[in-house]
């Protein structure tokens, strides 16, 4: 009876809230938040690139020209151009599909497998609960970016086998953090009284359990989202993704590696786009974890 | 501390170790055919007959029923002995054993570096009242995670080794060579540990002990270090494990940028030949390391903490 | 020793889109050695004064204007390092939550041979042995041996004890206590109450009681203060301003305290006829499994409830009290069939419902329901009003959807909440006003029993009559039976028919409310009644 005796300064009266979300509100929410901003058009610009490259890069990401090579960034050549000429700025652009199909399937993976494993431990508890948190403890012991590369070494290579090999490195955490959220909801009051209205179990997980529970696993799995990207990159980066010469993030630096000295940009490039995504996408997660996250 | 408690946290130990084998031992020899790959390897693009194949197989015992192989590998590990690389006929145990020290060194310098720069950037953000400055530190981590640590080495070699010269690109020779893959390695690793401090010294500032010592008349700094950090230093104490796990997987893109010898290097090579039981070798120690790691803070909890302490059984 | 004295102090928050009033213009002074008591409700600004006074406001809080002298030195606008002369030295602070306001990794007697180092009133040597002086002086028994421990090694009240120790240390001329009690038992608020009323009479300092709770300051403060929405609505001596109430709020605050407000009469039990009770319990056990202690491999158990029997009638209410640990609340939960006991029975309606399972144990819902303590935890926050009243129908499919509706329409309206609420979400209500909403709830399936388990400590006192009322005219109307559970002997007088006294699991007396009030039989009964606020020189201890 003691928590909700005042504590700290009184609860200052706040403004009623209205309950409608008028477009002038959400202006100047956006306006206030300029960072925020730029972050979700990046990450929509990175979108749009999967999808339909041709958009903003509409020359071959593999045509090379000769009389072009190593030029550095400039009018005509954003990104400038790597070793046989190719314009980095298309390859880059072309390479969004590959990467970001990787990491869709990385993040969906972990979501699904690791949310289904902590939502059964936490919901049926007892035994199932102990077994299946010995699994995630020990895959926890293993750090994921080992796990991913041992998956690859029984998998093989290829930008999907390092896309599961990713997913299921980051499964264990899906699974803790799901099983968290599920048990601090089960053991919530309102879950109490939803069974002690009558209503039954499979109402009680479907109506109460999973929508309260679900949203810090949403705000890990979009900051899941910028791991991956970093995960899949440092694979292809270290040579286990796609076959030349198809563009990927990570294998575009490792291409411009051996020109580092003399053309940095072929390097800093793809990077640089790599850094910006993943930033763009953490400042989301931020938000959301704001939102959705457990201060509701 | 009792017996029965260092006993019990051993054995616990030892469970995830051999869970671990067990995980290991299902993705690596289970999930793939090992003997496809040795076939690939012994080869050489001219076909194997059958009698060559069984040998191959039953030279790396992979000729047992499934159960077998495991019992027997594992009795084997029990005793130190991992097996032989598929590539080079080695024993597992002694190319970890020869890879380890460069790695240790970077591992270790890139933990002591980040350790400090983490807990320097999170004290300072949390005890400055300068509200731009806390803001701008605050932002460090966030960003320092979202940079790839690959791509982070490249441009520190092109700035510092290529552009200003100050220091070799590539190579273990001298502890200059030690500078840019240790900055590498610790900048993500230190990104963390500042996430972590920021948010639990954070918390127990808020804390109502803090308003105490306060209203007592203590000033800021013995507030920071006497009540806030005794209190916000468990937690990040217990991600220890996780951190030294990440910093020997670390290694792995790091001693590729730079071309230093050691595991993370092994590592790589082990995968593109999928030399499995080197790879499960690898895999084993990683996580060896993180167990012996959260032995020694468990064991070390209950002197920090009193609550714990007397959760213990004296 | 010198007097506090705030003019004109204004106080504002920045919060998200602007800043909030706090504390708008206060004026108040405290002699010396007298004891004063600002009283108000959450959000009328008394906690932030206090803060302002030691200079301990949160980030976000500013002092806008005005000033708060301490003797002849001005508080307001002070450095930090200037402020740090004065807090603890010249200002002592007993907080509110003694759980939380010790650290954790620190022995307790170093926590309060800080205040001495601190301000150079002992060095390293002498500190410690004048730190178990200072703890002796708080009243905390065996100070020798606490000071050696941690704080999680001691209870609340000796908690309470070694912070009022660190406030005392350095002997200071004021004393804030912001609401020192109101986290711990009855019993144990007073004996806390009355040392450090013995030690402040004994320093002669003055003291700055903060307390939502009238009848508290009724007891203690030689001037009472009343704060709503930032300002000081009326002050004035303590019986002068009990006796005549100039200001309309402090009235309603006055009507609405329990503690003093004892000139109701209790409502008189209703006949208890031949028909079944409506409930009833017989011989009810509950053991709770301790975790395995060292070097034993038995585990032990903890009683909960002990044998407790007894049996409610249609439309009366029976209350259960007892402090925390008394096993009320379980002894509720037995009852609901929410928790299963080791021993005993359960008749609902006459019928044993001990052992139903499945089905029949769900369809017990539709004749007894709950009514939570805390009606920010026992709404989801993602379901709609009308969503939550409509769940329990929905559960037992009563009627169509549009059927459902106009029931929830109908609840709503007799829980007196306006029907725009039913489109609201929890976080857009007030604390009554979700407690009405989960009695509408409860009352969704029309059952004839509502167990209510504290369902008004977590509210305002003005807030906790209106709800009380409100229950009342539901029984009247409907011929509800009601278990009131609850720590409030002073709420319980005015609803209960029957009282039931707990403690340590046992049923000690159950007897009609006068009677319990008037005649008190158990000597615990009479400790519980002498701890009640408000009632200081009307009973006296036993």
């Amino acid at each position: 009876m003691t928590e909700l005796l005042e504590r700290g300064p009184d609860r200052a009266p706040l403004p009623a809230e209205p309950a409608a979300h008028d477009r002038g509100r959400l202006f100047r929410f956006l306006r206030r938040r300029p960072g925020l901003v730029v972050s979700v058009l990046v990450i929509v610009f990175v979108l749009i690139s999967a999808v339909f490259p041709q958009l903003f890069a509409p020359g071959d990401p593999n045509l090379a020209v000769p009389r072009e090579r190593s030029l550095p960034p400039g009018p005509g050549h954003w990104f400038g151009t790597d070793y046989l000429g190719r314009d980095v700025w298309t390859r880059v652009v072309h390479g969004t599909s590959l990467s970001l199909q990787a990491t869709l399937i990385a993040v969906a993976v972990a979501l699904v497998v690791g949310g289904l494993i902590g939502l059964l431990a936490g919901f049926v508890g007892r035994w199932v609960d102990e077994g299946l948190m010995r699994l995630v403890d020990v895959l926890l012991a293993i750090p994921p970016i080992l796990l991913a590369l041992a998956l690859i070494a029984a998998l093989g290579f290829g930008t999907t086998n390092v896309a599961i090999a990713v997913g299921v490195a980051s499964v264990a955490q899906f699974a803790r953090v799901m099983r968290a959220e599920t048990l601090r909801v089960r053991g919530t009051v309102y879950v109490e009284a939803a069974r002690a209205v009558g209503t039954r179990w499979w109402v009680t997980l479907g109506r109460h359990v999973l929508p309260n529970a679900a949203g810090p696993v949403l705000v890990l799995a979009v900051l899941e989202f910028g791991l991956a990207i970093l995960a899949v990159s440092s694979l292809s980066f270290l040579g286990y993704g796609a076959p030349p010469p198809a563009p990927e993030w990570g294998s575009l630096v490792a291409e411009g590696r051996n020109y580092l000295a003399t053309a940095w940009w072929m390097c800093a490039m793809p990077g640089l786009t790599i850094a910006a995504t993943v930033l763009a996408v953490n400042r989301v997660s931020k938000a959301l974890d704001g939102e959705w996250g457990r201060d509701r | 501390m009792s017996g029965p408690y260092l006993l019990r946290r051993l054995a616990a130990a030892v469970g995830v170790l051999w869970a671990a084998y067990t995980v290991s031992f299902a993705v690596l020899y289970l999930l793939a055919d090992p003997v496809a790959t040795l076939v690939a390897r012994a080869s050489d693009g001219t076909t194997l007959t059958t009698a060559e194949l069984d040998a191959l197989r039953a030279q790396y015992g992979l000729d047992q029923p499934v159960p077998v192989q495991y019992l027997d590998r594992l009795w084997a590990a029990l005793q130190g002995d991992l097996g032989t690389s598929f590539v080079n006929g080695q024993p597992v145990t002694s190319t970890i054993g020869e890879a380890l020290p460069p790695t240790l060194q970077i591992a270790s310098a890139g933990l002591v570096l980040a350790v400090l720069l983490g807990a320097g950037v999170a004290l300072t953000a949390t005890y400055t009242r300068s509200r731009w400055l806390a803001q701008a530190l605050m932002g460090l981590p966030s960003l320092a995670v979202s940079l790839p640590v690959f791509w982070v080495g490249l441009m520190l070699v092109q700035l510092f080794s290529f552009q200003l010269g100050w220091l070799p690109a590539v190579g273990a020779r001298g502890p200059e060579a030690l500078v840019l893959p240790a900055i590498t390695l610790a900048l993500p690793t230190g990104a963390l540990i500042a996430q972590v401090l920021v948010k639990s010294m954070s918390q127990a500032l808020a804390e109502p002990y803090v308003t105490t010592a306060r209203a007592k008349g203590v000033g800021p700094l013995a507030v920071h270090l006497r009540h806030a950090l005794g209190n916000a230093a468990l937690p990040a104490l217990t991600v220890l494990g996780y951190v030294t796990g990440n910093l020997l997987a670390g290694t792995v893109v790091v001693e590729t940028v730079f071309t230093r010898p050691g595991l993370g290097r092994i590592t790589v090579s082990a995968v593109a030949d999928q030399d499995i039981p080197l790879v499960q070798g690898v895999v084993l120690f990683a996580a060896f390391v993180f167990v012996v790691v959260n032995l020694v803070v468990d064991l070390l909890y209950p002197l920090l903490d009193p609550r714990v302490a007397q959760a213990v059984p004296a | 020793m010198s007097s506090l004295s705030v003019k004109d102090l204004q106080v504002d928050y920045r919060v998200s889109g602007g800043t909030v009033d706090a504390v708008r213009g206060v004026d108040l002074e405290v002699a010396p050695g007298e004891v004063v008591a600002i009283v108000g409700e959450s959000g009328s600004g008394k906690s932030t004064l206090a803060q302002a006074i030691i200079g301990l406001l949160p980030d976000n809080g500013a002092v806008r204007s005005g000033s708060v002298r301490l003797g002849e030195d001005e508080l307001v606008g002070r450095t930090d390092r200037q402020w740090r002369s004065v807090r603890g030295a010249r200002i002592g602070l007993v907080p509110q939550d003694p759980a939380v306001s010790l650290n954790p990794v620190q022995k307790v007697g170093a926590q309060v041979a800080e205040v001495l180092r601190t301000h150079g009133l002992a060095d390293r040597r002498s500190a410690p042995a004048k730190a178990v002086a200072l703890l002796e002086r708080a009243g905390l028994p065996d100070a020798a041996v606490r000071a050696g421990q941690y704080p999680h090694e001691l209870s609340g009240g000796m908690r309470q004890r070694a912070l009022i120790a660190v406030a005392i240390a350095a002997d200071p001329g004021l004393l804030i206590a912001d609401e020192p009690t109101s986290a711990l038992d009855a019993t144990i608020a007073r004996q806390i109450l009355d040392h450090l009323e013995e030690l402040r009479e004994a320093s002669g300092s003055s003291l700055l009681l903060i307390t939502h709770d009238l009848a508290v300051a009724a007891d203690r403060a030689d001037r009472i203060v009343v704060m709503s929405g930032g300002r000081v609505v009326e002050q004035g001596p303590t019986a002068e301003l009990l006796a005549h109430p100039r200001d309309a709020y402090t009235r309603e605050l006055l009507a609405a305290a329990p503690g003093l407000a004892v000139t109701d009469p209790p409502p008189p039990a209703p006949p208890i006829g031949g028909d079944t009770p409506i409930a009833e319990v017989r011989g009810l056990v509950k053991d709770f499994p301790l975790p395995r202690t060292s070097g034993s491999w038995r585990r032990g158990s903890l009683r909960a409830v002990d044998d407790v029997s007894f049996a409610i009638a249609r439309g009366e209410t029976l209350a259960l009290v007892g402090e925390s640990g008394s096993g009320k609340s379980t002894t509720a939960r037995l009852l609901l069939r929410l928790a299963d006991p080791t021993a005993g029975q359960v008749l609902l309606d006459g019928e044993d419902v001990t052992a139903v399972r499945g089905e029949p144990w769900r369809q017990l819902r539709r004749r007894a329901q709950l009514v939570y303590q805390n009606p920010y935890a026992s709404l989801d926050p993602r379901f709609t009003v009308r969503e939550v009243i409509t769940e329990p129908l929905r559960a037992f499919r009563v009627g169509s959807s549009s059927e459902q509706a106009a029931r929830a329409a109908e609840l709503v309206d007799r829980v007196a909440l306006p029907a725009a609420t039913l489109e609201r979400r929890p976080v857009e209500l007030s604390g009554g006003q979700r407690q009405r909403v989960a009695i509408a709830r409860a009352l969704a399936l029309a059952p004839d029993l509502v167990v209510c388990d504290e369902p008004v400590s977590a509210l305002d006192v003005s807030v906790q009559a209106q709800v009380l009322e409100l229950l009342a005219e539901l029984q009247e109307r409907d011929g509800l039976a009601y278990l009131f559970i609850s720590h409030d002997l002073a709420v319980v007088r005015r609803v209960a028919h029957r009282v039931g006294v707990m403690r340590d699991g046992r049923l000690l007396e159950l007897r009609p409310t006068a009677e319990i009030f008037d005649d008190p039989q158990h000597e615990y009964t009479r400790t519980l009644l002498a701890a009640i606020a408000g009632r200081r020189g009307e009973l006296s201890a036993p």
